[in-house]
């Protein structure tokens, strides 16, 4: 029997193009690291963390897929039982969970996104789902701040010249129930807002500091009958859930035949207790209070309107998502700084993770919140700041590293700078380069001035 | 011996009402009754005193008079003889009232000699159980909730005999139970028995003392002894001789002092009063039964700071934090089937209330869970679905203390599986059981409900205005069935803060065309005068006839009484109980304390920030006991009965 009924679904995305520098055909999202972890682990430890130990993965594209399978199989061999299910590219997650969705079984479905880095307990968002007996309940988060928050050398820049961009999010009064959503991208000028579910719940609130962290809980019939009838639904976020919350007050979803599918498809026993319930709520309506606003208003609708819920985390959770490479250096940098608790490492008396076959020059020093993996060597005067170090790199001397991520065996020679970098695995870097601000995917690199910021790419130099 | 004396009066108060009495109205009463002027206190007394007894009420005008004979007349149990019959009947069923504790003293010749005499009585086992011969010791000592081990010091005593002779309605035993106690309670038992050697042989204060009365001395001495160890500097002669001299002024003030002592000594003894008789409920102000429960419970729950002293023993949470505890540990949970899950969620967040839901909702999950369960291996289904079983309802528990219709729902249930026969199959066992619950959803409470409604609609008139306070599943049905049978009639629907449940109900009610007035129970004494008949829910029916309900009814049916409207109770049959109840404060549940500090004004409150002040202690009682004098009559599904009657339905379930 699945654990209270649940069954769990990892999505975790194939060579995302958001990230596109950062991941490739050989190191697919899934297994980016993040603070010297495939980020996926975040997700894996997580439900494991809650006993939920049989898991399905999705991961597009059948090589990622077998990279993924590889990495966890080695790593959980003994700890979870996974299934790794490969679908083509660029289907989406709606696309992805069609070509599962007939193994499902259980009552509930919960959905995670595997770039989610987070401790909020995924037990939550069930329990509030069963709770209301909703058909979809969302973790909404805080917005992440972005950019580096205390040394604001770099980062913000980026991210300010773009236009800001809010989700916008409508809750009734309660919060409990999720009105309306539109993500950034959506939103033009203008809001529309359905004016039925208006008059319904009477106020809205609309929250823009509130962010889809991509965790739901489905009620299992009704998804898969989305997924069935709606075939051009792409993606979870853009059509599936908005699809629900529209369609929340309106018949139009018993119409289709989905809702009234679902209690036919249900069992003998969930009848009985309709019957018992009904029965008793009939000749004693008030022993049944709905504590849903919907109902004050629409009592004809009630029968026929399906619940969207929300779980909002604690604002002292952290939860972020791994979808930009602006996330990917705020994630590492928070998950040896203040998330600290996420990374699965215990930190130094500096507060920081030097591990003991790592070699250190004279007069280095390394600073706090900041991660050094097994086998890399400083040279002499060297500072390290709030960075992390992959494995076996070898770093010259006189190197100074700020908030940067260095992946696994690159080679930096003496007198370098790197600010706000990601520097990919064997990467080489020559005497005195000076980054800024950039990604650097691949072999060597060597120039000596100063780089415009957001300047990436698979460069080869020499 | 003396002759019996004459039946009590209805305003003799024969239980403890803690926070319900009126102070000035048992006082007079009893003394009258106390001072052997007692052939004078008879029947004329009833109905006069009754009404005089209920000061802090406005005494009705005459008009009432006649409206109450004309009710009377047509209730089939008429008021006044309901209280009287009842009065001889409780007697005998074994409640502790004044009458039946002094029916078994000698003559009291002088002050002095009444307080042995009263000593006497809780000190001496072999009297004591003589005299309580014909109670019925199992029944009350087991119904007995909080109180009752806490006044026995000394001795052990037969569990029937000790609490007749505790009740703190017997003035003397009370008056002298305060002196002594707070000496006694706060030593340990090894301190007593060392003084038991010290003490010297009790001197001849009269001629003839039986042995029971010297020994009765002893224990008072000692008593007074340790008192004033106690009190510092206090001269234990001093305090003797208060003790001594005071009775007649501190028997007026009984119902005060009953109170403070109450307070004072429930809790150390109530320890003491654990090895003999297993408590009913957990004792959360007992450090070491917390700490046990806590290592086992599943949830880590924080505690509340400040919490009233008089009720520290119930569990008392911050609120809010046990429902995301709950909830982030959804998955870890493996005991718990999902369906239990749900309800228990359900119950927490107050989604699911009232009795009869929560019971329904309940029996379904566990119907459920029965269908989904298999035998493990080498295990026998009686025992282990029952174990099963138990874990859940530790589970509900953890959410929210059950109610009674529930206790009792979970007892039919595991009384059922025990009785099963090994030899039946798995399956077989399984259906029966199911079938079972939903028979006993079908038959105790849906149908039940539609007797009781049956029942009182019989008792509706044209004309009548119908009272009714808060939320209440079945005098709703009452009122729509009413409603719809053409009936003409006026509803004040009471209510109260902070639950303002009476608001569900007004809306349903306006909603299907009832005439409807609306009002808090501030109110309650201004709107009495236009009512005619006081319809009432209840949580629970215990054996006294106190009826356990919502906070607040006690108030109305006391109200109610002091008008002479009728209280007419409404509870199914499954939920009453054979416990006997005094007060509200040994057995009843903790809301919220911060409800009832939001005071919906247009300022944000005017309490803001005051939460966290040592100072402040909040209290938001659930539940409170109605005494069976305030009650008319209770319609059950087995018809109307009077409180009297109840055992008899009691003992049926």
């Amino acid at each position: 029997m699945t654990r209270m009924d649940f069954e769990v679904v990892v999505l975790a995305g194939g060579a995302s193009s958001n990230l596109s520098p950062l991941v490739s055909q050989e190191l697919p999202k899934a297994l980016l690291p993040v603070a010297n972890r495939p980020v996926l682990s975040y997700v894996l430890e997580l439900l494991e963390g809650s006993n939920l130990k049989d898991l399905i993965v999705v991961v597009e594209g059948e090589d990622a897929a077998q990279l993924v399978g590889g990495w966890i199989s080695g790593a959980y061999a003994d700890r979870l039982h996974v299934e790794v299910a490969a679908v083509p590219e660029g289907v989406g997650t709606a696309g992805a969970l069609r070509s599962i969705s007939s193994y499902l079984t259980a009552n509930d479905v919960l959905i995670v996104s595997g770039d989610l880095v987070t401790d909020v307990p995924p037990g939550a968002i069930a329990a509030t789902h069963r709770r209301h007996g909703a058909v979809v309940t969302t973790l909404l988060c805080s917005s992440p701040v972005s950019g580096p928050s205390d040394s604001g050398t770099s980062g913000g820049k980026e991210k300010a010249k773009k236009p800001v961009r809010h989700n916008i999010i409508g809750l009734d009064p309660t919060r409990q129930y999720l009105l309306h959503m539109a993500t950034g991208a959506e939103v033009e000028k203008d809001i529309r807002l359905q004016k039925r579910i208006l008059q319904a719940v009477g106020q809205m609130e609309i929250r823009a500091d509130l962010m889809d962290a991509h965790l739901y809980a489905f009620k299992r019939t009704v998804l898969q009958d989305i997924l069935d009838q709606k075939d051009k639904f792409q993606s979870i976020r853009q059509d599936i859930l908005p699809y629900l919350i529209r369609t929340q007050l309106s018949s139009e979803v018993s119409g289709n035949g989905l809702v009234s599918s679902e209690s036919g498809s249900n069992k003998s026993a969930v009848q009985d207790e309709l019957r018992w319930l009904s029965q008793h709520r009939e000749i004693a309506p008030s022993t049944f209070q709905d504590s849903q606003p919907l109902s004050l208003k629409s009592q004809r609708d009630d029968q026929r309107s399906h619940k969207c819920c929300v779980y909002i985390a604690n604002e002292s959770k952290y939860c972020a998502r791994l979808n930009s490479i602006q996330a990917f250096s705020d994630i590492n940098r928070d998950v040896i700084g203040e998330a600290s608790h996420l990374s699965g490492y215990s930190f130094s008396a500096q507060n920081n993770i030097i591990h003991p076959s790592a070699e250190l020059g004279s007069k280095t020093t390394v600073g706090p919140q900041c991660m050094l993996a097994e086998g890399s060597k400083l040279g002499d005067k060297c500072s390290v700041k709030r960075s992390v170090i992959g494995r076996h790199c070898r770093i010259g001397s006189n190197v100074k590293i700020v908030n940067s991520v260095v992946m696994n065996h690159v080679t930096i020679d003496d007198g370098c700078s790197i600010q706000g970098s990601v520097i990919c695995s064997n990467v080489q870097l020559q005497e005195r380069v000076v980054l800024k601000d950039c990604q650097v995917i691949c072999h060597f690199f060597s120039v000596l001035y100063n780089l415009p910021t957001s300047w990436y790419g698979r460069k080869k130099c020499l | 011996m003396e002759p019996r004396r004459p039946p009590r009066t209805v305003s003799d108060p024969k239980v403890r009402q803690v926070g319900f009495v009126t102070p000035a109205a048992a006082p007079p009463a009893r003394t009258v009754s106390d001072t052997a002027a007692m052939p004078a206190a008879g029947a004329s007394q009833e109905l006069p005193l009754s009404g005089s007894s209920l000061s802090p009420v406005m005494i009705p005008p005459p008009r009432h008079d006649g409206l109450s004979a004309r009710v009377t007349a047509l209730l089939p149990v008429p008021i006044a003889a309901t209280a009287l019959r009842l009065d001889n009947l409780q007697i005998r069923v074994g409640s502790y009232n004044q009458s039946e504790v002094l029916l078994g003293t000698p003559p009291m010749t002088s002050p002095s000699s009444r307080i042995e005499d009263a000593v006497s009585e809780f000190s001496d086992d072999v009297s004591a159980s003589s005299l309580y011969g014909r109670t019925e010791p199992d029944k009350v000592g087991t119904a007995f909730p909080g109180r009752s081990g806490d006044l026995m010091p000394a001795k052990s005593v037969v569990a029937g005999g000790s609490i007749g002779s505790h009740t703190p309605e017997n003035p003397p035993t009370a008056s002298l139970v305060v002196k002594a106690l707070p000496g006694i309670t706060e030593k340990k038992r090894g301190m007593l028995e060392k003084q038991h050697d010290e003490a010297a042989a009790p001197k001849p204060l009269k001629e003839k003392t039986t042995k029971a009365e010297r020994r009765a001395l002893q224990e008072a001495q000692r008593a007074a002894k340790s008192a004033a160890k106690e009190g510092g500097g206090a001269d234990p002669t001093n305090t003797k001789k208060d003790k001594v001299v005071k009775p007649t002024p501190q028997k007026k003030d009984v119902p005060e002092v009953a109170a403070s002592s109450g307070k004072k000594v429930d809790r150390p003894l109530e320890k003491e009063r654990k090895k003999e008789v297993l408590p009913l409920r957990m004792q959360f102000d007992d450090k070491h039964k917390v700490e046990k429960v806590k290592q086992r419970a599943i949830v880590n729950q924080r505690e509340a700071k400040s919490r009233v002293e008089f009720f520290q023993r119930l569990p008392q949470y911050v609120h809010g934090t046990q429902l995301q505890e709950l909830e982030a540990k959804f998955f870890q949970l493996d005991a718990v089937h999902p369906s239990v899950y749900k309800v228990g969620l359900h119950h927490l967040s107050g989604k699911i209330t009232g009795g009869n839901a929560r019971c329904i909702a309940m029996l379904l999950a566990f119907k459920e869970a029965i269908k989904d369960y298999s035998t493990p291996p080498e295990k026998a289904l009686v025992r282990d679905l029952n174990a099963k079983i138990s874990g859940f309802v530790s589970f509900l528990i953890e959410c929210r203390p059950l109610s009674i219709s529930m206790g009792n729902a979970i007892k039919f249930l595991k009384n059922r599986i025990a009785k099963l026969p090994l030899s039946m199959s798995e399956l077989d066992a399984k259906a029966s059981i199911q079938s079972d619950i939903d028979r006993f959803i079908n038959q105790k409470i849906i149908i039940a409900d539609k007797v009781i409604v049956r029942h009182a609609f019989a008792k509706i008139r044209d004309g009548d205005v119908l009272l009714t306070y808060g939320l209440s599943s079945v005098v709703e049905m009452i009122l729509v069935y009413a409603h719809e049978h053409k009936k003409k009639f006026r509803i004040v629907i009471v209510d109260s803060r902070p639950k303002h449940e009476g608001q569900i109900l007004l809306r349903r009610l306006v909603a299907k065309g009832l005439n409807c007035t609306y009002t808090h129970i501030n109110a309650i004494s201004y709107i009495m005068h236009e009512v005619t008949r006081v319809f009432l829910g209840a949580a629970s029916v215990l054996s006294n006839g106190t009826v356990y309900s919502r906070v607040g009814t006690a108030c109305v049916a006391m109200v109610a009484k002091a008008y002479r409207v009728p209280v007419l109770i409404c509870c199914e049959a499954y939920k009453f109980h054979e416990r006997v109840q005094l007060d509200s404060i040994c057995f009843n549940e903790l809301g919220d304390p911060d409800a009832i500090l939001k005071v919906p004004t247009h300022v944000e409150s005017y309490l803001y920030g005051c939460m966290d002040n040592d100072n402040l202690q909040l209290l938001n009682l659930n539940y409170d006991a109605t005494p069976s004098d305030y009650v008319s009559m209770i319609i059950t599904d087995y018809g109307m009965v009077s409180c009297n009657q109840l055992l008899i339905y009691c003992s049926v379930f």
